[in-house]
């Protein structure tokens, strides 16, 4: 019998993914095609960032993508000096918090702005982002 | 169902590369506990162990630690909540005795920083996080914490100067606690000085400086019920009210960024417990891992309103001879953060504080102190009030 393929596209996500399988892997596919989405419960229409598989509300696993779309307001951020390992490549970098409303979005800075224009409070909207080292994320850009 | 007291309370110093085993190192807490109670381990029904495992090589070290112990064959197990650890197995050991089922429970948090290379600690600290949807990004710990201190400062003018404060009062005690892993002196003009490593960026807006001291060491607390705390103790420290709380690993899921969620909750249910308010409290070890932590216990905790902190700290509230003392034993900051031990070594203060016996750190004539332990980013909370 053939060995059955392991789904490991979340290997692709950031600078060192620590998740290889996941039921939410489309998430990959999606940012590959320039789109940030979260999931929505087909059954009770709760909306999750990140996606899930599962809604914690009804139980239901009948769920459906959608896409951030707009813009979000900076709640925070930080920029770091020193970095995990594997990520000293990348610095300095900035991680920071996207408020959407229905949903908040944890992400990076876009490393193109300078630190004078940011300002907590300011609307930002995401971007995928290809990472030097052929990786995936998503950073924020001014809106 | 009768009161529950702690009858014994020991520390190891807080060093940096402790020269021994894991379980060297648990002894030199329990030891001095068991000391400090005047017991045999025969008199022990139990033991809760605690610690953060991602730092021991040791798999299960509840088992290991019972027997250098000699507390076989009591049932022993383990407890985790990572930097909440051993306060979580207080409040576990609370729970085992109120309900009947052990008179007396040893509660041993250790941790060895050290026993990993610092190779194995810089990869481990990348993944402190929401493996799958944060640390992909490059998270740290400090970071996290600074996103607080932004959102603090942008929300209520806080000042990084502020923040430099809260160390420079922590290194007031450390300097006079003779278990702290940083002895030395910090004025706020270090913060300023570029050749001072205090003033060294780590992650926006905090500095070194606003950083605490990793150590390896151990705590022991010993906890009985009311009839053999009588029986063991002259000064037993009752427990009065015990409270617990969680959040959202990622921050997507927190609403509230310029406080912690869980030291709100787990204050208001061991206030309640204990039938005491804010203004009640003599003495109080707050979990300032970082600066800003500090600041926000003291708004989460009713200290101060939300915004307020700043005046407390500005005033020197805080300090010994203040309103309301914090960690007037180093803190995390200088007394040293070995994540498992931690909690325990906060309770052993106050118990030292209201027993009178704290030496140059004594506070005057406390009776009623708090223990405030967090875990991780604001993930977990303990609150623990005690009383002469
Ligand atoms: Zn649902």
């Amino acid at each position: 019998m053939a060995k059955k393929e392991i789904d490991t596209r979340f290997n692709k996500f950031g600078t060192v993914s620590f998740t290889s399988t996941t039921k939410v892997n489309d998430f990959i596919d999606r940012l590959e095609q320039g789109k940030v989405s979260g999931t929505r419960c087909k059954k009770c229409g709760m909306t999750f960032f990140p996606p899930r598989a599962d809604c914690y509300q009804c139980f239901s696993s009948d769920m459906e993508w959608f896409d951030v779309a707009g813009t979000g307001k900076l709640v925070t951020y930080s920029k770091l000096e020193y970095a995990p390992v594997g990520f000293d490549g990348d610095l300095p970098y900035a991680i920071a918090l996207l408020d959407f409303g229905d949903f908040k979005v944890f992400g990076r800075l876009d490393s193109n702005l300078s630190d004078d224009e940011i300002q907590v409070g300011m609307e930002m909207k995401t971007a995928v982002n290809k990472l030097p080292n052929g990786q995936l994320n998503y950073v924020f850009q001014k809106a | 169902m009768g009161k529950v007291g702690i009858i014994g309370v020991g520390q190891s110093a807080f060093v940096r590369g402790y020269p021994g085993s894991i379980k060297e190192l648990a002894f030199e807490g329990f030891r001095d506990a068991m000391l400090d109670a005047q017991i045999t381990t025969k008199d022990i029904d139990a033991s809760v162990i605690c610690s953060a495992p991602e730092y021991d090589k040791q798999r299960s070290p509840a088992g290991v630690l019972a027997e250098y112990f000699g507390l076989t064959p009591q049932p022993t197990f383990y407890v985790e909540t990572l930097c909440s650890s051993s306060s979580t197995g207080v409040k576990l050991a609370y729970s085992l005795i109120k309900s009947g089922l052990h008179d007396v429970v040893a509660v041993v948090g250790f941790q060895k920083m050290s026993e990993i290379s610092s190779a194995e600690s810089q990869e481990r600290m990348g993944r402190g996080a929401d493996i799958q949807w944060e640390s992909p990004f490059g998270t740290m710990m400090p970071a996290y914490y600074a996103m607080y201190a932004r959102r603090h400062m942008s929300k209520y003018g806080t000042t990084s100067e502020d923040l430099a404060l809260i160390r420079v009062k922590a290194a007031t005690y450390g300097q006079i606690n003779e278990k702290a892993v940083y002895r030395k002196p910090v004025t706020l003009d270090m913060f300023s000085d570029p050749e001072s490593a205090m003033s060294g960026p780590v992650a926006s807006p905090l500095r070194v400086g606003d950083c605490c001291a990793n150590a390896d060491g151990s705590s022991c607390i010993i906890v009985a019920n009311e009839e053999k705390a009588k029986a063991f103790s002259k000064k037993p420290v009752w427990i009065l009210g015990v409270g617990a709380a969680s959040t959202t690993v990622n921050l997507v899921g927190r609403s509230l960024f310029s406080g912690l969620t869980v030291g709100m909750e787990a204050g208001k249910q061991a206030y309640e417990m204990a039938g005491v308010s804010p203004k009640d409290i003599d003495v109080a070890e707050v979990h300032d891992c970082f600066t800003i932590a500090e600041m926000m216990a003291y708004e989460n905790l009713g200290f101060a309103k939300p915004g307020e902190g700043r005046d407390l700290i500005r005033g020197k509230e805080t300090y010994k001879e203040g309103s309301i003392p914090v960690n007037v034993d180093g803190g995390l900051l200088s007394k040293g953060h070995p994540i498992g031990a931690t909690g325990g070594s906060q309770i052993r203060t106050i118990v030292l504080q209201l027993r009178g016996e704290a030496g140059d750190m004594q506070v005057k004539d406390p009776e009623i102190g708090l223990v405030h332990n967090i875990g991780g980013v604001g993930l977990y909370g303990n609150v623990t009030i005690l009383g002469r």
